[in-house]
């Protein structure tokens, strides 16, 4: 086919089966913008690129679909960056489309030039800038196959603005090999042999699950493993939804802010399966203490994530999902129909009563609101039917553990960046992919106002996310750790001159409410769930409130404050 | 523990940063690097002297592997290698000192490349203990410039254990 180069992307971009864009017009894409509504891929305008990437993020988690984003040169480039290291973090599958400025214009200073292959290449998985036109295609096809193989990341292709506006000839292959990526799906079966040797040998035993799970869709077979040996089972912030929230082998939430009973479970432990998990500090704590009598068999398909952090007894690189399987085979092969429930009881009563001295807690209050009871309350009124998001602060680490997540892909949230202003474009993302479902945002009073902007998105789209912000006047975590290890010297973390964020919803023409009193919560609550429009509640919660357990940084997980 | 790394990478615009970046982002060290074209079209061989633990080799290496512009990575100590350096020295060699300074090159079998009334520039080829015994027999002539290659290696045929 002979075409433009911009019709040629979007022929591409069909082909490759996208049906959504979040992007943010310019200059240097222009001709793609001309041509874009010829095809049946609904672009959705945001007001800030971050949004765009962070929704594209959102939509690729909540789906497992490639999220894509389109945006201009220079500024639209670099606004695209944070989301872009934020979906690197995560592991999360996006293709970022920059508008780059003509071929002969390059390195030149330009107007509206930025080297964004350069500022990006330490957070994509991998990045282009298109040189050759008749590598176009070739290039989109592999921008989706390198975004969504193996361990899932964010590619970036450049669009030099000649190239997008003259004619080439050009076909959409219809598959992709590199000689220099071939990820690795399949289980070594001696490690697998090896891994349930261990297994079957231990007596206190701990599944670990992490987002790698997720990415693999490996649930099932993970849920299969746990409730067959009835090992119990604990989590990473990316690995919450992997594993039934309400089932009784779930221990919460591992780290700083994990459980008392999953910390505790983790010191001592004698085997711990950990699928999917890349050992981040504020899931390990102090990594000299860090599950000293267990043997570590650690499933990632990326080998970088064996043995980066801690020692690992058995490493299996492979597929989660793959790897599971293959433990669920040979599992099956050995224990036959044996009756496996009353394995481990021992250990679960162990545990069972480490989680009766300190359950997941907080001092509850008839005056005030607490934050901790609004995210139980929306647990209660949606069953945990519905698509949370996350701020960053405390109320993502309350959104992690008071609300039960019993699917994966319900809760999204900035686990490796930890960046605020992440869950509102997320919400948007997510519920663009599932018009029907219910999408919450848990935010924080500080985080919201980073990309406050795209309630402009959201209503223009009637897309009915609800905007819960835990509203305590502070950057509340900041003020927590200036509270704990600071002296209570809270320097530039009192948010004294919030807006009314009511008022502000409705200048936007979204729907407004406000909870002041524990007794106003539920019903404000149900009345925001119930509107079929944008919505923003503002609950000004206890102020000085803190997330517990905590570990301290640098600290070993047994080491806990707790509430 | 030093360790020679063979990288064999596409020969793409940034595939020298990407590598670059990598050691750099991640805190590793590169004590020397070496880059060109292979026999094969499109591809070019990076030699890369590195330092650490076993950990961290193994780190290098597989964050090396990972990247999507690389082909093929091998850690040199792990086999038999010829590995080799040239250098280019340019030392002080007035009258006394020539003839002693000849001596040397004549011992280490290196070559003059260029001289002056004042200096000779020597051109060495060895690996780090012959040329680093080198410069430090030419030392007390005062060196004026160094200029180093950085190590290229390449397997032995024959792998005798
Ligand atoms: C973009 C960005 N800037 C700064 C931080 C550091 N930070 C982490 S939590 C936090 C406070 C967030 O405040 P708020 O959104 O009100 O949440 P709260 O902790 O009060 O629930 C800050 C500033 C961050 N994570 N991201
Ligand atoms: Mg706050």
């Amino acid at each position: 086919m002979k075409m433009k180069g911009a019709q040629i992307l979007l022929e591409c971009l069909k082909q490759e089966g996208v049906e959504v864009i979040f992007g943010f017009p310019g200059g240097a894409v222009i001709d793609i913008y001309h041509e874009l509504p010829k095809y049946p891929i609904k672009h959705f305008l945001v007001r800030h690129e971050q949004a765009a990437v962070h929704a594209a993020d959102g939509y690729a988690r909540a789906t497992g679909k490639v999220g894509v984003v389109l945006v201009t040169s220079g500024p639209g480039a670099t606004n695209t960056v944070t989301g872009i290291a934020t979906a690197y973090m995560d592991s999360i599958p996006i293709v970022v489309f920059t508008g780059q400025v003509p071929r002969l214009l390059i390195g030149n200073d330009a107007f509206q030039e930025v080297d964004i292959v350069g500022i990006t290449r330490p957070c994509t998985k991998h990045n282009y800038l298109v040189k050759d036109p008749e590598k176009l295609p070739q290039i989109i096809k592999e921008a989706f196959y390198i975004a969504r193989s193996g361990r899932p990341g964010p590619v970036l292709v450049d669009l030099p603005k000649d190239i997008m506006a003259s004619e080439i000839e050009a076909e959409y292959p219809k598959s992709v090999s590199l000689r220099s990526y071939n990820p690795h799906y399949e289980p070594n079966l001696k490690q697998v042999k090896k891994a349930v040797d261990l297994i079957l040998e231990a007596k206190r035993p701990l599944i670990f699950a992490g987002g790698g799970v997720i990415a693999s869709s490996g649930n099932k077979e993970l849920t299969w493993l746990a409730r067959t040996l009835q090992i119990p089972v604990t989590a990473t912030l990316m690995g919450l939804g992997a594993f039934p929230g309400n089932d009784p082998l779930w221990l919460g939430m591992l780290g700083m802010h994990g459980t008392y009973v999953a910390n505790m479970a983790i010191n001592h432990a004698d085997v711990v399966i950990a699928a999917g998990v890349r050992f981040d500090d504020r899931v390990t704590g102090r990594l000299d203490s860090f599950a000293p009598s267990a043997k570590i068999i650690h499933i990632d398909i990326d080998p970088t994530s064996i043995r980066k952090n801690v020692r690992v007894d058995i490493p299996i690189v492979a597929d989660c999902k793959e790897a599971l399987l293959a433990l669920k085979e040979e599992i099956s092969k050995r224990i036959k129909d044996k009756d496996l429930s009353e394995r481990y009881q021992s250990w679960r009563d162990k545990l069972n009563a480490w989680n009766d001295a300190h359950p997941l807690t907080y001092k509850k209050s008839d005056e005030v609101i607490k934050p901790q009871f609004v995210i139980e309350t929306l647990y209660e009124l949606t069953g945990g039917d519905a698509i949370i998001t996350t701020e960053v602060g405390q109320n993502q680490m309350w959104a992690a553990q008071h609300f039960k997540y019993l699917r994966p892909r319900t809760l999204l949230s900035s686990g490796g960046l930890g960046t605020m202003g992440y869950g509102f474009p997320a919400a948007i993302g997510a519920q663009v992919a599932f018009p029907d479902k219910t999408v919450i945002d848990i935010a924080g009073d500080g985080s919201i106002q980073m990309n406050i902007q795209e309630l402009a998105t959201a209503v223009w789209y009637n897309l009915p996310v609800k905007i819960i912000i835990l509203n305590n006047s502070y950057l509340g975590m900041v003020r927590q750790w200036q509270e704990l290890f600071y002296n209570r010297n809270y320097s530039a973390t009192h948010l004294e001159y919030n807006p009314d964020f009511v008022k502000l919803a409705q200048a936007y023409g979204a729907e407004g409410y406000r909870a002041t009193k524990p007794s106003e919560v539920k019903d404000v609550l149900k009345q925001a769930l119930k509107s079929k429009k944008t919505c923003v509640v503002d609950m000004v919660v206890e102020k000085e409130e803190n997330v517990y357990p905590m570990v301290p940084a640098g600290a070993s997980l047994s080491e806990m404050l707790l509430v | 523990m030093k360790h020679t790394l063979s990288v064999l990478v596409e020969d793409e615009p940034g595939v020298l940063s990407r590598v670059a970046g990598l050691f750099s982002g991640r805190g590793f060290n590169i004590i020397s690097l070496n880059v060109a074209p292979t026999l094969e079209k499109n591809t070019s061989l990076m030699t890369i002297v590195t330092e650490g633990d076993e950990q961290i080799i193994e780190q290098i290496i597989k964050q090396l592997r990972k990247l999507i512009t690389v082909i093929k990575v091998v850690d040199m100590n792990t086999v038999k290698t010829v590995e080799r350096e040239m250098i280019l020295i340019k030392v002080n060699a007035q009258n006394s000192a020539r003839a002693e300074i000849l001596r040397i090159v004549d011992i280490f079998r290196c070559k003059v490349v260029d001289v002056s009334p004042s200096e000779i520039t020597i051109e060495a080829t060895g690996n780090s203990e012959k040329l680093t015994a080198l410069i430090n027999l030419l030392h007390k002539f005062g060196i004026k410039e160094i200029a180093r290659t950085g190590i290229v290696a390449m397997k032995r045929s024959m792998q005798l254990s």
